[in-house]
């Protein structure tokens, strides 16, 4: 267990120096899962025998002198919900269950040009629709701290997954928090970029005005090292942006001087768990220790972001799932007596396919399109979204990043939130804001609850200033000292 | 029971372009290769996005302006959402309610009727749908679904109800196919579907009381032949006759819904169609994949250039510079390349009527027999134009014309090809050049005359018609002699 548990950088620059070889770190990880993946289940398949070839091309290539991406030799697990050239992308839905992409996404090449090694592909909540990984249709994910508890979602198999020491980087999707609140349950780091930074081509759609990928990592560096690998424009995604791409990892320890850190009072409500709130308090401690300015600000519209979300994600989505309809791929239902008309074909095969929590949105998303509706819910949630965008854009008039909780709460209980869909949906409020914003944001580790639960704090940027906000977690960090946790983390879980 | 019919038309247009609407699989079509021309993106496979082909747009805003419409600074992107096992996302891209033009007008005209305007309420971009293929054996065969037309763009013109006759409605639909074809934005294929035509069609009736009722707004689907646009209408207006006088149900009643009918050529007749879906709520909303298109003055500038004359204007055109209107419309008719031709003639000669009179009989004779087109035609502009000039210039007559006209059509089959210089070679060789020297024509009148006693004997006896011999004789000497001066001199000769 040399490697297992330790963070980007070191793996990396360990590779780079001869220390270890790929396929001897490839090896390392592999009997780990192997070991530990029965207690977390974060993983829909383990691509063993892909990864061990893949990593010995890199030993090859490095060992006849080729020029060698970033990422060369370092494990990372992917979300279900992003293509692998020959791979399945299920998006934990029976829907998807056998679907293999023919088509690489565009986070996909890079990571592959960057030289990573595919461990795996993960599991999530069904189509990213969750927050605790509960909604996959196979089974549900374990927190490696405590494997009573969610890992959060709906990227939960990959934040598991980093948080297990299965691998130090895997890639996530957010659309309303689902990148951040699992890195924030698993002691993680997880960056949503900026809305266009990384090209959604090959993310299977959730909410396409919302989604976006990024890296979850062990710790600040290993997510900048990675968002240096997937950010970029990409002309096959007309969304993608154009801004030119700062490296993310160069300037990473420096310091920013004469910070202003804003922090909002609204935030501080009935629904905070005490332990959060004390947590989220040392982090807004440290910052004013490292010199940084706290200024109270006001944002409003937020308290109507958990509403919007839920009238413009589902209706999105509605949309974007319109395409699983049995015909073409993925799920068809069998006809039972006699060959069934094309509607009960339709019906039959979205019915069985899609799990409770898709339908439920998928019925939210097309009634808020229905003709009648349309301007009181639709188009009203689109005007009251441009209200809270207007609202962090004045903010950051006058400071340089949002600071919150990530989650109001510690990560709760398999189980404990299933019946309660509108409490596990209110669980998204402080991360909505940056979605309906399309502005960067970061979860990272803050301290632990007294039972030993980690809890995460979150930094929101402007759009495009990933650079900035990297440069200040990384402070942050240091000054909370994270060292040596996930390797705790890893041990409590080999030794269970 | 006098009534007035009132027709609206729908009128799809493939555009054509390499590459499809937003993929870059060809545009071609295919049916004998089935689903060969398709990319993740027109399969509308999961995670695939789809990018605007800048072309497409081109041409659509070409053909806008050359509707009279006017072209929106601003433009998006919708999606129409119902399921068919044609349409692979389950929602067609195409534009809602910011359309990219709109405002313009064509020309109608039936016979000698006058000519009348038909106001286009739209036209817009879209992208056309895959084809179902379903067993016609009656064997309850597979249906199949082929996606090569999936993602062709589709230009949609919508026109105001302005049409009053069935007659008139197929005339708009001919004027429109013309246009398409003047500015070479479609193939205009109507077999293959690159023309496709919906018909809305209702009657005004006024009632024995005096009042003005409108019946129930029947739509007519898949019109795909002048001919059946007209016919359909037409049955439709006796049908909707009958119903009224039947049932006296009218628009607007309780209950009346907008109906959809089919046409069966073969048994001419319109029979009710169930629609694609139940109850028709596409429920639109902006496609978040695509941005929203804003067209600057450069392009409008840029595109204005590639508009081309209208037919309608054309003719007016023809008209004045001398043409009966019959002549203007046959060689409008025959398409623009026909048309550039024509007038490249009439402006090398001078002499449009002279032009026009070769264009509409010769040459389209010539082409007809031969199954040509314009572009495949023996004589150029340039060698059609060098002869006509020697008939303008008086050096030869009409009739030797058409001798040189079928001379070199004649040569040109076998394998010479049609050059000016050859014209005066022919004349050359042929003894066509117009007789001016009266001692040569003298002289081949004395000859002649000196071979006919018999003639000139029946002549001095009263005999007029017997010259005709005489005349003969010296025009097969003489081909360039003008008959009707040779006639003179001989009369005057032997009257002497």
């Amino acid at each position: 267990m040399d490697w297992i548990g330790r963070s980007v950088s070191e793996m990396a620059s360990a590779l780079q120096q001869g220390e270890v070889t790929a396929q001897a770190l490839a090896e390392e990880h592999l009997s780990h899962i192997e070991a530990c993946e029965p207690k977390v289940r974060s993983f829909l398949e383990v691509f063993r025998e892909q990864a061990l070839t893949a990593a010995e091309a890199v030993d090859r290539k490095r060992a006849a002198g080729e020029k060698l991406g970033p990422l060369a030799g370092v494990p990372v697990a992917i979300k279900d919900n992003i293509c692998v050239k020959g791979e399945i992308a299920s998006c934990s839905s029976k829907m998807l269950e056998n679907f293999r992409s023919p088509y690489n996404s565009h986070v996909t090449e890079r990571l592959l040009d960057a030289g990573a090694v595919l461990v795996g592909r993960t599991n999530m909540d069904e189509f990213a629709m969750g927050s605790s990984c509960e909604s996959s249709a196979f089974f549900p994910t374990s927190n490696p701290w405590d494997l009573d508890r969610t890992p959060g979602g709906s990227s939960g198999g990959s934040a598991a997954a980093v948080a297990a020491g299965f691998a130090p980087i895997a890639i996530g999707s957010d659309t309303g928090g689902s990148i951040r609140q699992p890195a924030s349950f698993c002691g993680v780091v997880g960056l949503k970029p900026t809305y266009g930074r990384v090209s959604r081509f090959g993310l299977i759609a959730f909410a396409s005005s919302l989604d976006q990928i990024g890296p979850i990592a062990t710790d600040v560096c290993g997510a900048a090292l990675t968002l240096d690998a997937i950010a970029g424009h990409d002309g096959r995604d007309s969304t993608s942006a154009k801004e030119p791409v700062p490296s993310f990892s160069d300037a990473l320890d420096q310091p920013l001087a004469g910070l202003r850190v804003g922090v909002v009072a609204e935030h501080d409500n009935d629904g905070l768990d005490d332990e959060v709130r004390q947590a989220v308090a040392k982090s807004v401690d440290a910052y004013r220790k490292l010199g940084a300015e706290i200024v109270n600000i006001d944002l409003p519209n937020a308290q109507y972001g958990v509403a919007v979300y839920y009238v413009l994600a589902p209706s999105e989505a509605s949309s974007n799932l319109a395409r699983y309809d049995g015909v073409h791929y993925g799920y068809r239902a069998e006809a039972e007596n006699g060959p069934h008309s094309m509607i009960e074909m339709y019906e039959h095969s979205r019915g069985q396919g899609f799990g409770d929590e898709v339908k439920r949105r998928i019925m939210l998303g097309t009634y808020a399109l229905s003709s009648g509706v349309y301007a009181a819910y639709y188009k009203k949630a689109l005007e009251v979204r441009r209200l809270i965008r207007d609202d962090f854009t004045k903010a950051f008039e006058s400071v340089d990043f949002v600071l919150s909780p990530t989650s109001p709460t510690p990560p709760f209980k398999i189980g404990e939130m299933i019946d309660n869909p509108l409490a596990l949906y209110l669980n998204d409020l402080f991360t909505i804001g940056a979605n309906l914003a399309g502005l960067p944001a970061i979860s990272l580790p803050c301290g632990k609850t007294s039972s030993g639960l980690p809890i995460g704090v979150q930094l929101i940027a402007p759009a495009f200033e990933e650079a900035r906000l990297l440069r200040a977690s990384r402070m942050l960090e240091q000054e909370i000292g994270w060292d040596g946790e996930l390797a705790g983390c890893v041990s409590q879980l080999a030794g269970d | 029971m006098q009534y007035e019919v009132v027709v609206g038309l729908e009128v799809h247009v493939q555009l054509l372009t390499k590459s499809k609407i937003f993929c870059g699989c060809a545009n071609k079509f295919n049916p004998d290769n089935p689903n060969t021309q398709t990319c993740p993106v027109c399969l509308g496979l999961p995670g695939s996005l789809p990018v605007l082909n800048a072309e497409a747009f081109r041409l659509s805003c070409i053909t806008a302006m050359a509707l009279n419409c006017e072209i929106a600074r601003f433009t998006k992107w919708d999606r129409k959402q119902y399921y068919y096992p044609d349409l692979p996302k389950g929602y067609q891209i195409s534009q809602y309610d910011l359309p990219f033009s709109e405002h313009g007008w064509i020309e109608a005209q039936v016979e000698d009727g006058p000519v009348r305007k038909i106001r286009i309420l739209r036209a817009h971009l879209e992208e056309d749908a895959g084809k179902n293929i379903h067993d016609e054996s009656g064997r309850g065969g597979d249906s199949k679904v082929d996606l090569n037309r999936a993602g062709t763009p589709l230009l949609e013109i919508v026109s105001q109800p302005d049409i009053r006759s069935a007659a008139e409605a197929k005339a708009c639909l001919e004027e429109l196919h013309l246009l398409l074809t003047f500015l070479g934005v479609s193939d205009c294929n109507m077999q293959e579907g690159s023309l496709r035509c919906d018909a809305n069609v209702n009657l005004h009736i006024q009632t024995e009381s005096g009042d003005k009722v409108a019946t129930p707004i029947v739509e007519i689907k898949n019109l795909n032949t002048f001919r059946g646009v007209e016919a359909a209408i037409e049955v439709e207006v006796k049908r909707q006759l009958e119903e009224f006088k039947k049932t006296g149900r009218k628009l607007g009643d309780p209950g009346v819904e907008k109906e959809t009918r089919g046409w069966d050529a073969e048994r001419n007749t319109t029979f009710a169609q169930r629609g694609k879906e139940e109850a028709a709520d596409y429920r639109y909303f902006p496609d978040p994949d695509l941005v929203p298109v804003v067209v600057s003055e450069e392009q409008l500038t840029e595109w204005r250039t590639f508009v081309c004359e209208s037919p309608s204007r054309r003719r007016r055109r023809f008209q004045e510079a001398g043409l009966s209107a019959y002549d203007a419309e046959v060689i409008v008719n025959q398409g623009r390349e026909f048309a550039d031709y024509y007038e490249r003639v009439a402006d090398a000669i001078g002499d449009a009527k002279q032009a026009a009179n070769w264009a509409t009989q010769d040459v389209l004779r010539t082409l007809n027999d031969k199954q040509q087109t314009i572009d495949d035609f023996a004589l150029s502009s340039d060698v059609l134009a060098a002869l006509l000039k020697r008939i303008v210039d008086g050096d030869i007559t009409v009739k030797s014309g058409r001798e040189l006209f079928a001379a070199l059509i004649e040569e040109a089959d076998d394998g010479q090809a049609a050059a000016a210089s050859r014209i005066d070679e022919l004349i050359e060789e042929r003894g066509l050049k117009v007789v001016n020297d009266t001692g040569a024509l003298d002289a081949a009148i004395d000859a002649a005359l000196a071979e006919s006693p018999q003639a000139v004997e029946d002549f001095r006896n009263g005999k007029q018609q017997a010259v005709g011999a005489v005349i003969g004789k010296v025009m097969k000497s003489l081909k360039g002699a003008d008959p009707k001066q040779v006639r003179e001199r001989i009369i005057e000769k032997l009257s002497g």
